[in-house]
């Protein structure tokens, strides 16, 4: 085995503005601070130059070390802002590190997401040739795989009508057409998988298998471990910009469930606030069991609070928590007002909480929650992925066993028998 | 087991060894993009063509009404018309290109921050959609050479260069532009009004004959002054006297700016994908 990717003492440093407002820098403020500065600097020669207190670094990966052998398919996980999609960014030369360096042995592609440089004006067959190019594809190379790409994408009827005119069904399964056509013997992959109806999820499931198969390296993120645990041979697992484990796929996605177990809480890191005032901002959010642990247990009551802070008294506030399972699949929507509490006096500032009896319980697994707050009809500010929370196994019947088959909910039930009268 | 094509190293500071490399194994990306943008803009636009036949037609007929009728400037002995025509070709093809370029990089930010390649053929491919917007004013200067009945002679075979001139010219202010806006979102409220300044400053509604001798080599810092005189000279035939100097000092200062703006681009390109 020959080793395909060497990745040493790799680093990436961004430098966080705190300014608020400040999204991108403006020629404007440039000039003016500068000026500032010049002014302080006649008034005060002999005074040090201030720091720069607004800004400040922040290490998006620091010091990882890893060897993936050809042939293997890696699965990278981690939490949100754990380093994934630096660490992929670098990898595909996106940007580059701050030191460190990485060896790669093969033609790499990588697909950060479906549909790059896909134009709404464009014709299916146009864009195919375009995304084509984009991903590093010859034009004969897609001449040559033009029928292909179409046959996988089933859309053979609309190849000559613009994209814009597409379902978003049809959008996605004719761009990951394009990219699972790359021939690359290194293949990069961003949670592309989450789109999309199962049987087509399934479908890019497997040629991304097939792409494994025929000695290719894959390496795939993804907070999706059912997929990385069959599509993956060995697992890494990131943490806070480091490098936590590297080695066997089960060993990886144990971690990393045990691991995220502490993610049950969400507080709003103040470089995400955006820094516009919005009418209801959620500050907060957690989800625990009865006993106020963060340890969810099958046959527990789980309770999910919500703390928010709203531009007045009495607003009305509609409040949404999704959940999703492993597979993207919403499992569970809650919605405040379907509970009635939008007839409910709703302060300022404070915290809503929703308690799910024990008669009811998601499946032992991984989950993923959204939260979102609306109000009159529009969304004002959404966190997809705020909270991962883990459900252990408990005796949910309370019958020391377990129910046949893999439900995705687990309700308490009420069984009788009634006898037909015989005639 | 498969044949391994190649080994590369990322490192900070190291894409400059494979970078002229790149841009050639991209060139496909090149044509592509260019091809999207042409289709795009003639798609998206009822008129269109039209559009790029309307504008520098229209523009026309007020610099002729202006500086031929009222102001009454001299022509050479050409019809005012293709006087105006002939500089507003090459001058409209500088102020879209630069224009075109100068927005490219952000407004292609998906693309940039999701794939690699090598960042100077978006502003580049820009440059050369403006080429499509040339050929067909082209046409519309050729109709009109016609109509008035005037006759280009040899010198029009040289034309080519000094479109050459105009491109390096245009690529390189391109460059300065599309680097400065990703660094500076507000910098593309300046590009309108160095278009338009532009475009009385230089010598599209008038002759350039008319700036008095000891002002024109400074006049000619304004390297599109060189561009239009020679467009004149190659167009208009024996009329129009070509003034070396300024030539000289046009294509000079073209490839000056084409060169730093490679640079530029080029320094400030690594950090595009973190910022945009």
């Amino acid at each position: 085995m020959t080793t395909a990717i060497t990745v040493e003492n790799l680093s990436k440093k961004y430098i966080i503005s705190h300014q608020p407002r400040e999204r991108y820098r403006t020629l404007r403020d440039v000039l003016g601070n500068g000026a500032k500065r010049l002014a302080h600097k006649l008034a005060h020669p002999f005074a040090k130059p201030e720091d720069d207190a607004t800004h400040e670094t922040f290490w998006a990966l620091k010091d990882i070390n890893f060897n993936i052998e050809q042939g293997d398919r890696v699965g990278i996980i981690g939490r949100n802002g754990a380093g994934k999609s630096t660490l992929l960014k670098i990898l595909s030369r996106i940007t580059e590190p701050t030191s460190g360096r990485i060896k790669i042995r093969g033609r790499v592609a990588s697909l950060l997401e479906v549909g790059t440089g896909f134009h709404p004006e464009l014709t299916g067959r146009e864009n195919i040739f375009l995304n084509g190019a984009i991903l590093g594809m010859s034009k004969a190379e897609i001449t040559r795989k033009f029928d292909e790409i179409v046959a996988f994408a089933e859309v053979e009827k609309f190849l000559d009508t613009p994209v814009k005119r597409y379902s978003s069904g049809m959008y996605v399964r004719l761009a990951f057409a394009v990219a699972a056509h790359l021939e690359p013997e290194i293949l990069i992959v961003d949670e592309v998988l989450a789109v999309g109806d199962i049987h087509f999820q399934n479908k890019c499931l497997g040629k991304m298998q097939d792409v494994g198969k025929d000695g290719r390296t894959v390496i795939f993120v993804s907070h999706n471990t059912a997929a990385i645990n069959t599509l993956c041979t060995r697992g890494i697992v990131l943490s806070q910009g480091k490098l936590e484990f590297a080695g066997n796929v089960e060993e990886a996605t144990k971690r990393y469930l045990s691991q995220s177990s502490g993610s049950s809480t969400f507080r709003r890191p103040r470089q995400l606030s955006s820094g516009v005032q919005k009418t209801v901002e959620i500050l907060d959010c957690k989800v625990y069991s009865s006993d106020k642990q963060d340890f969810i247990v099958c046959g527990e009551v789980t309770n999910f609070e919500i703390e928010y802070i709203a531009q007045q008294h009495n607003l009305s506030i509609q409040f949404l928590i999704g959940v999703y399972d492993v597979y993207n699949t919403c499992v569970l929507f809650l919605d405040t007002v379907a509970l009635g509490l939008s007839s409910q006096y709703l302060p300022k500032s404070g915290r809503i909480v929703l308690s799910l009896s024990e008669d009811f319980s998601l499946f032992p697994g991984v989950y993923t929650v959204n939260v979102a707050a609306m109000l009159h009809e529009e969304l004002i500010d959404h966190i997809p992925r705020a909270l991962q929370i883990v459900v252990h196994g408990g005796d949910f019947f309370g019958m020391g066993r377990w129910p046949r088959g893999k439900p995705l909910v687990l309700v308490q039930q009420k069984w009788r028998v009634v006898e037909n009268n015989a005639i | 087991m498969m044949e391994i094509s190649e080994e590369l190293v990322i490192e900070a500071g190291r894409t400059e060894r494979h970078y002229w490399k790149d841009l050639w194994r991209y060139r496909e990306l090149f044509y592509f993009l260019a091809w999207r943008d042409i289709l795009v803009r003639y798609k998206q636009t009822v008129i269109g063509i039209a559009w790029a036949l309307i504008r520098p037609l229209l523009t026309m007929v007020v610099f002729v009404f202006i500086f031929g009728k009222l102001a009454k400037l001299p022509s050479d002995g050409v019809p005012y018309p293709i006087l105006v025509f002939s500089a507003l070709l090459p001058w409209q093809f500088f102020a879209n290109a630069i224009a075109e370029a100068g927005n490219s990089v952000v407004s292609n930010a998906n693309m940039i921050s999701k794939v690699y390649f090598p960042r100077l053929v978006v502003p580049a491919s820009a440059v050369i959609v403006g080429l499509v917007d040339f050929l067909i004013s082209g046409v519309l200067l050729g109709g009109l050479m016609l109509w008035y009945g005037v006759v280009p002679d040899w010198r029009i075979v040289t034309l080519p260069l000094f479109l050459a001139v105009a491109v390096v010219a245009a690529m390189g202010a391109g460059l300065w532009i599309a680097a400065l806006n990703v660094q500076f979102r507000d910098f593309r409220y300046i590009i309108p009004f160095v278009v338009q300044f532009g475009l009385y400053v230089s010598p599209v509604g008038f002759s350039s004959a008319i700036v008095p001798e000891q002002w024109r080599l400074l006049y000619s810092l304004n390297p599109m002054v060189g561009v239009i005189d020679g467009f004149r000279w190659a167009i208009l035939g024996g009329a129009s006297q070509l003034f070396w100097p300024s030539i000289l000092l046009s294509l000079a200062l073209a490839l000056a700016l084409a060169i730093s703006g490679v640079l530029y681009f080029r320094k400030m390109e690594k950090r595009f994908a973190d910022v945009i």
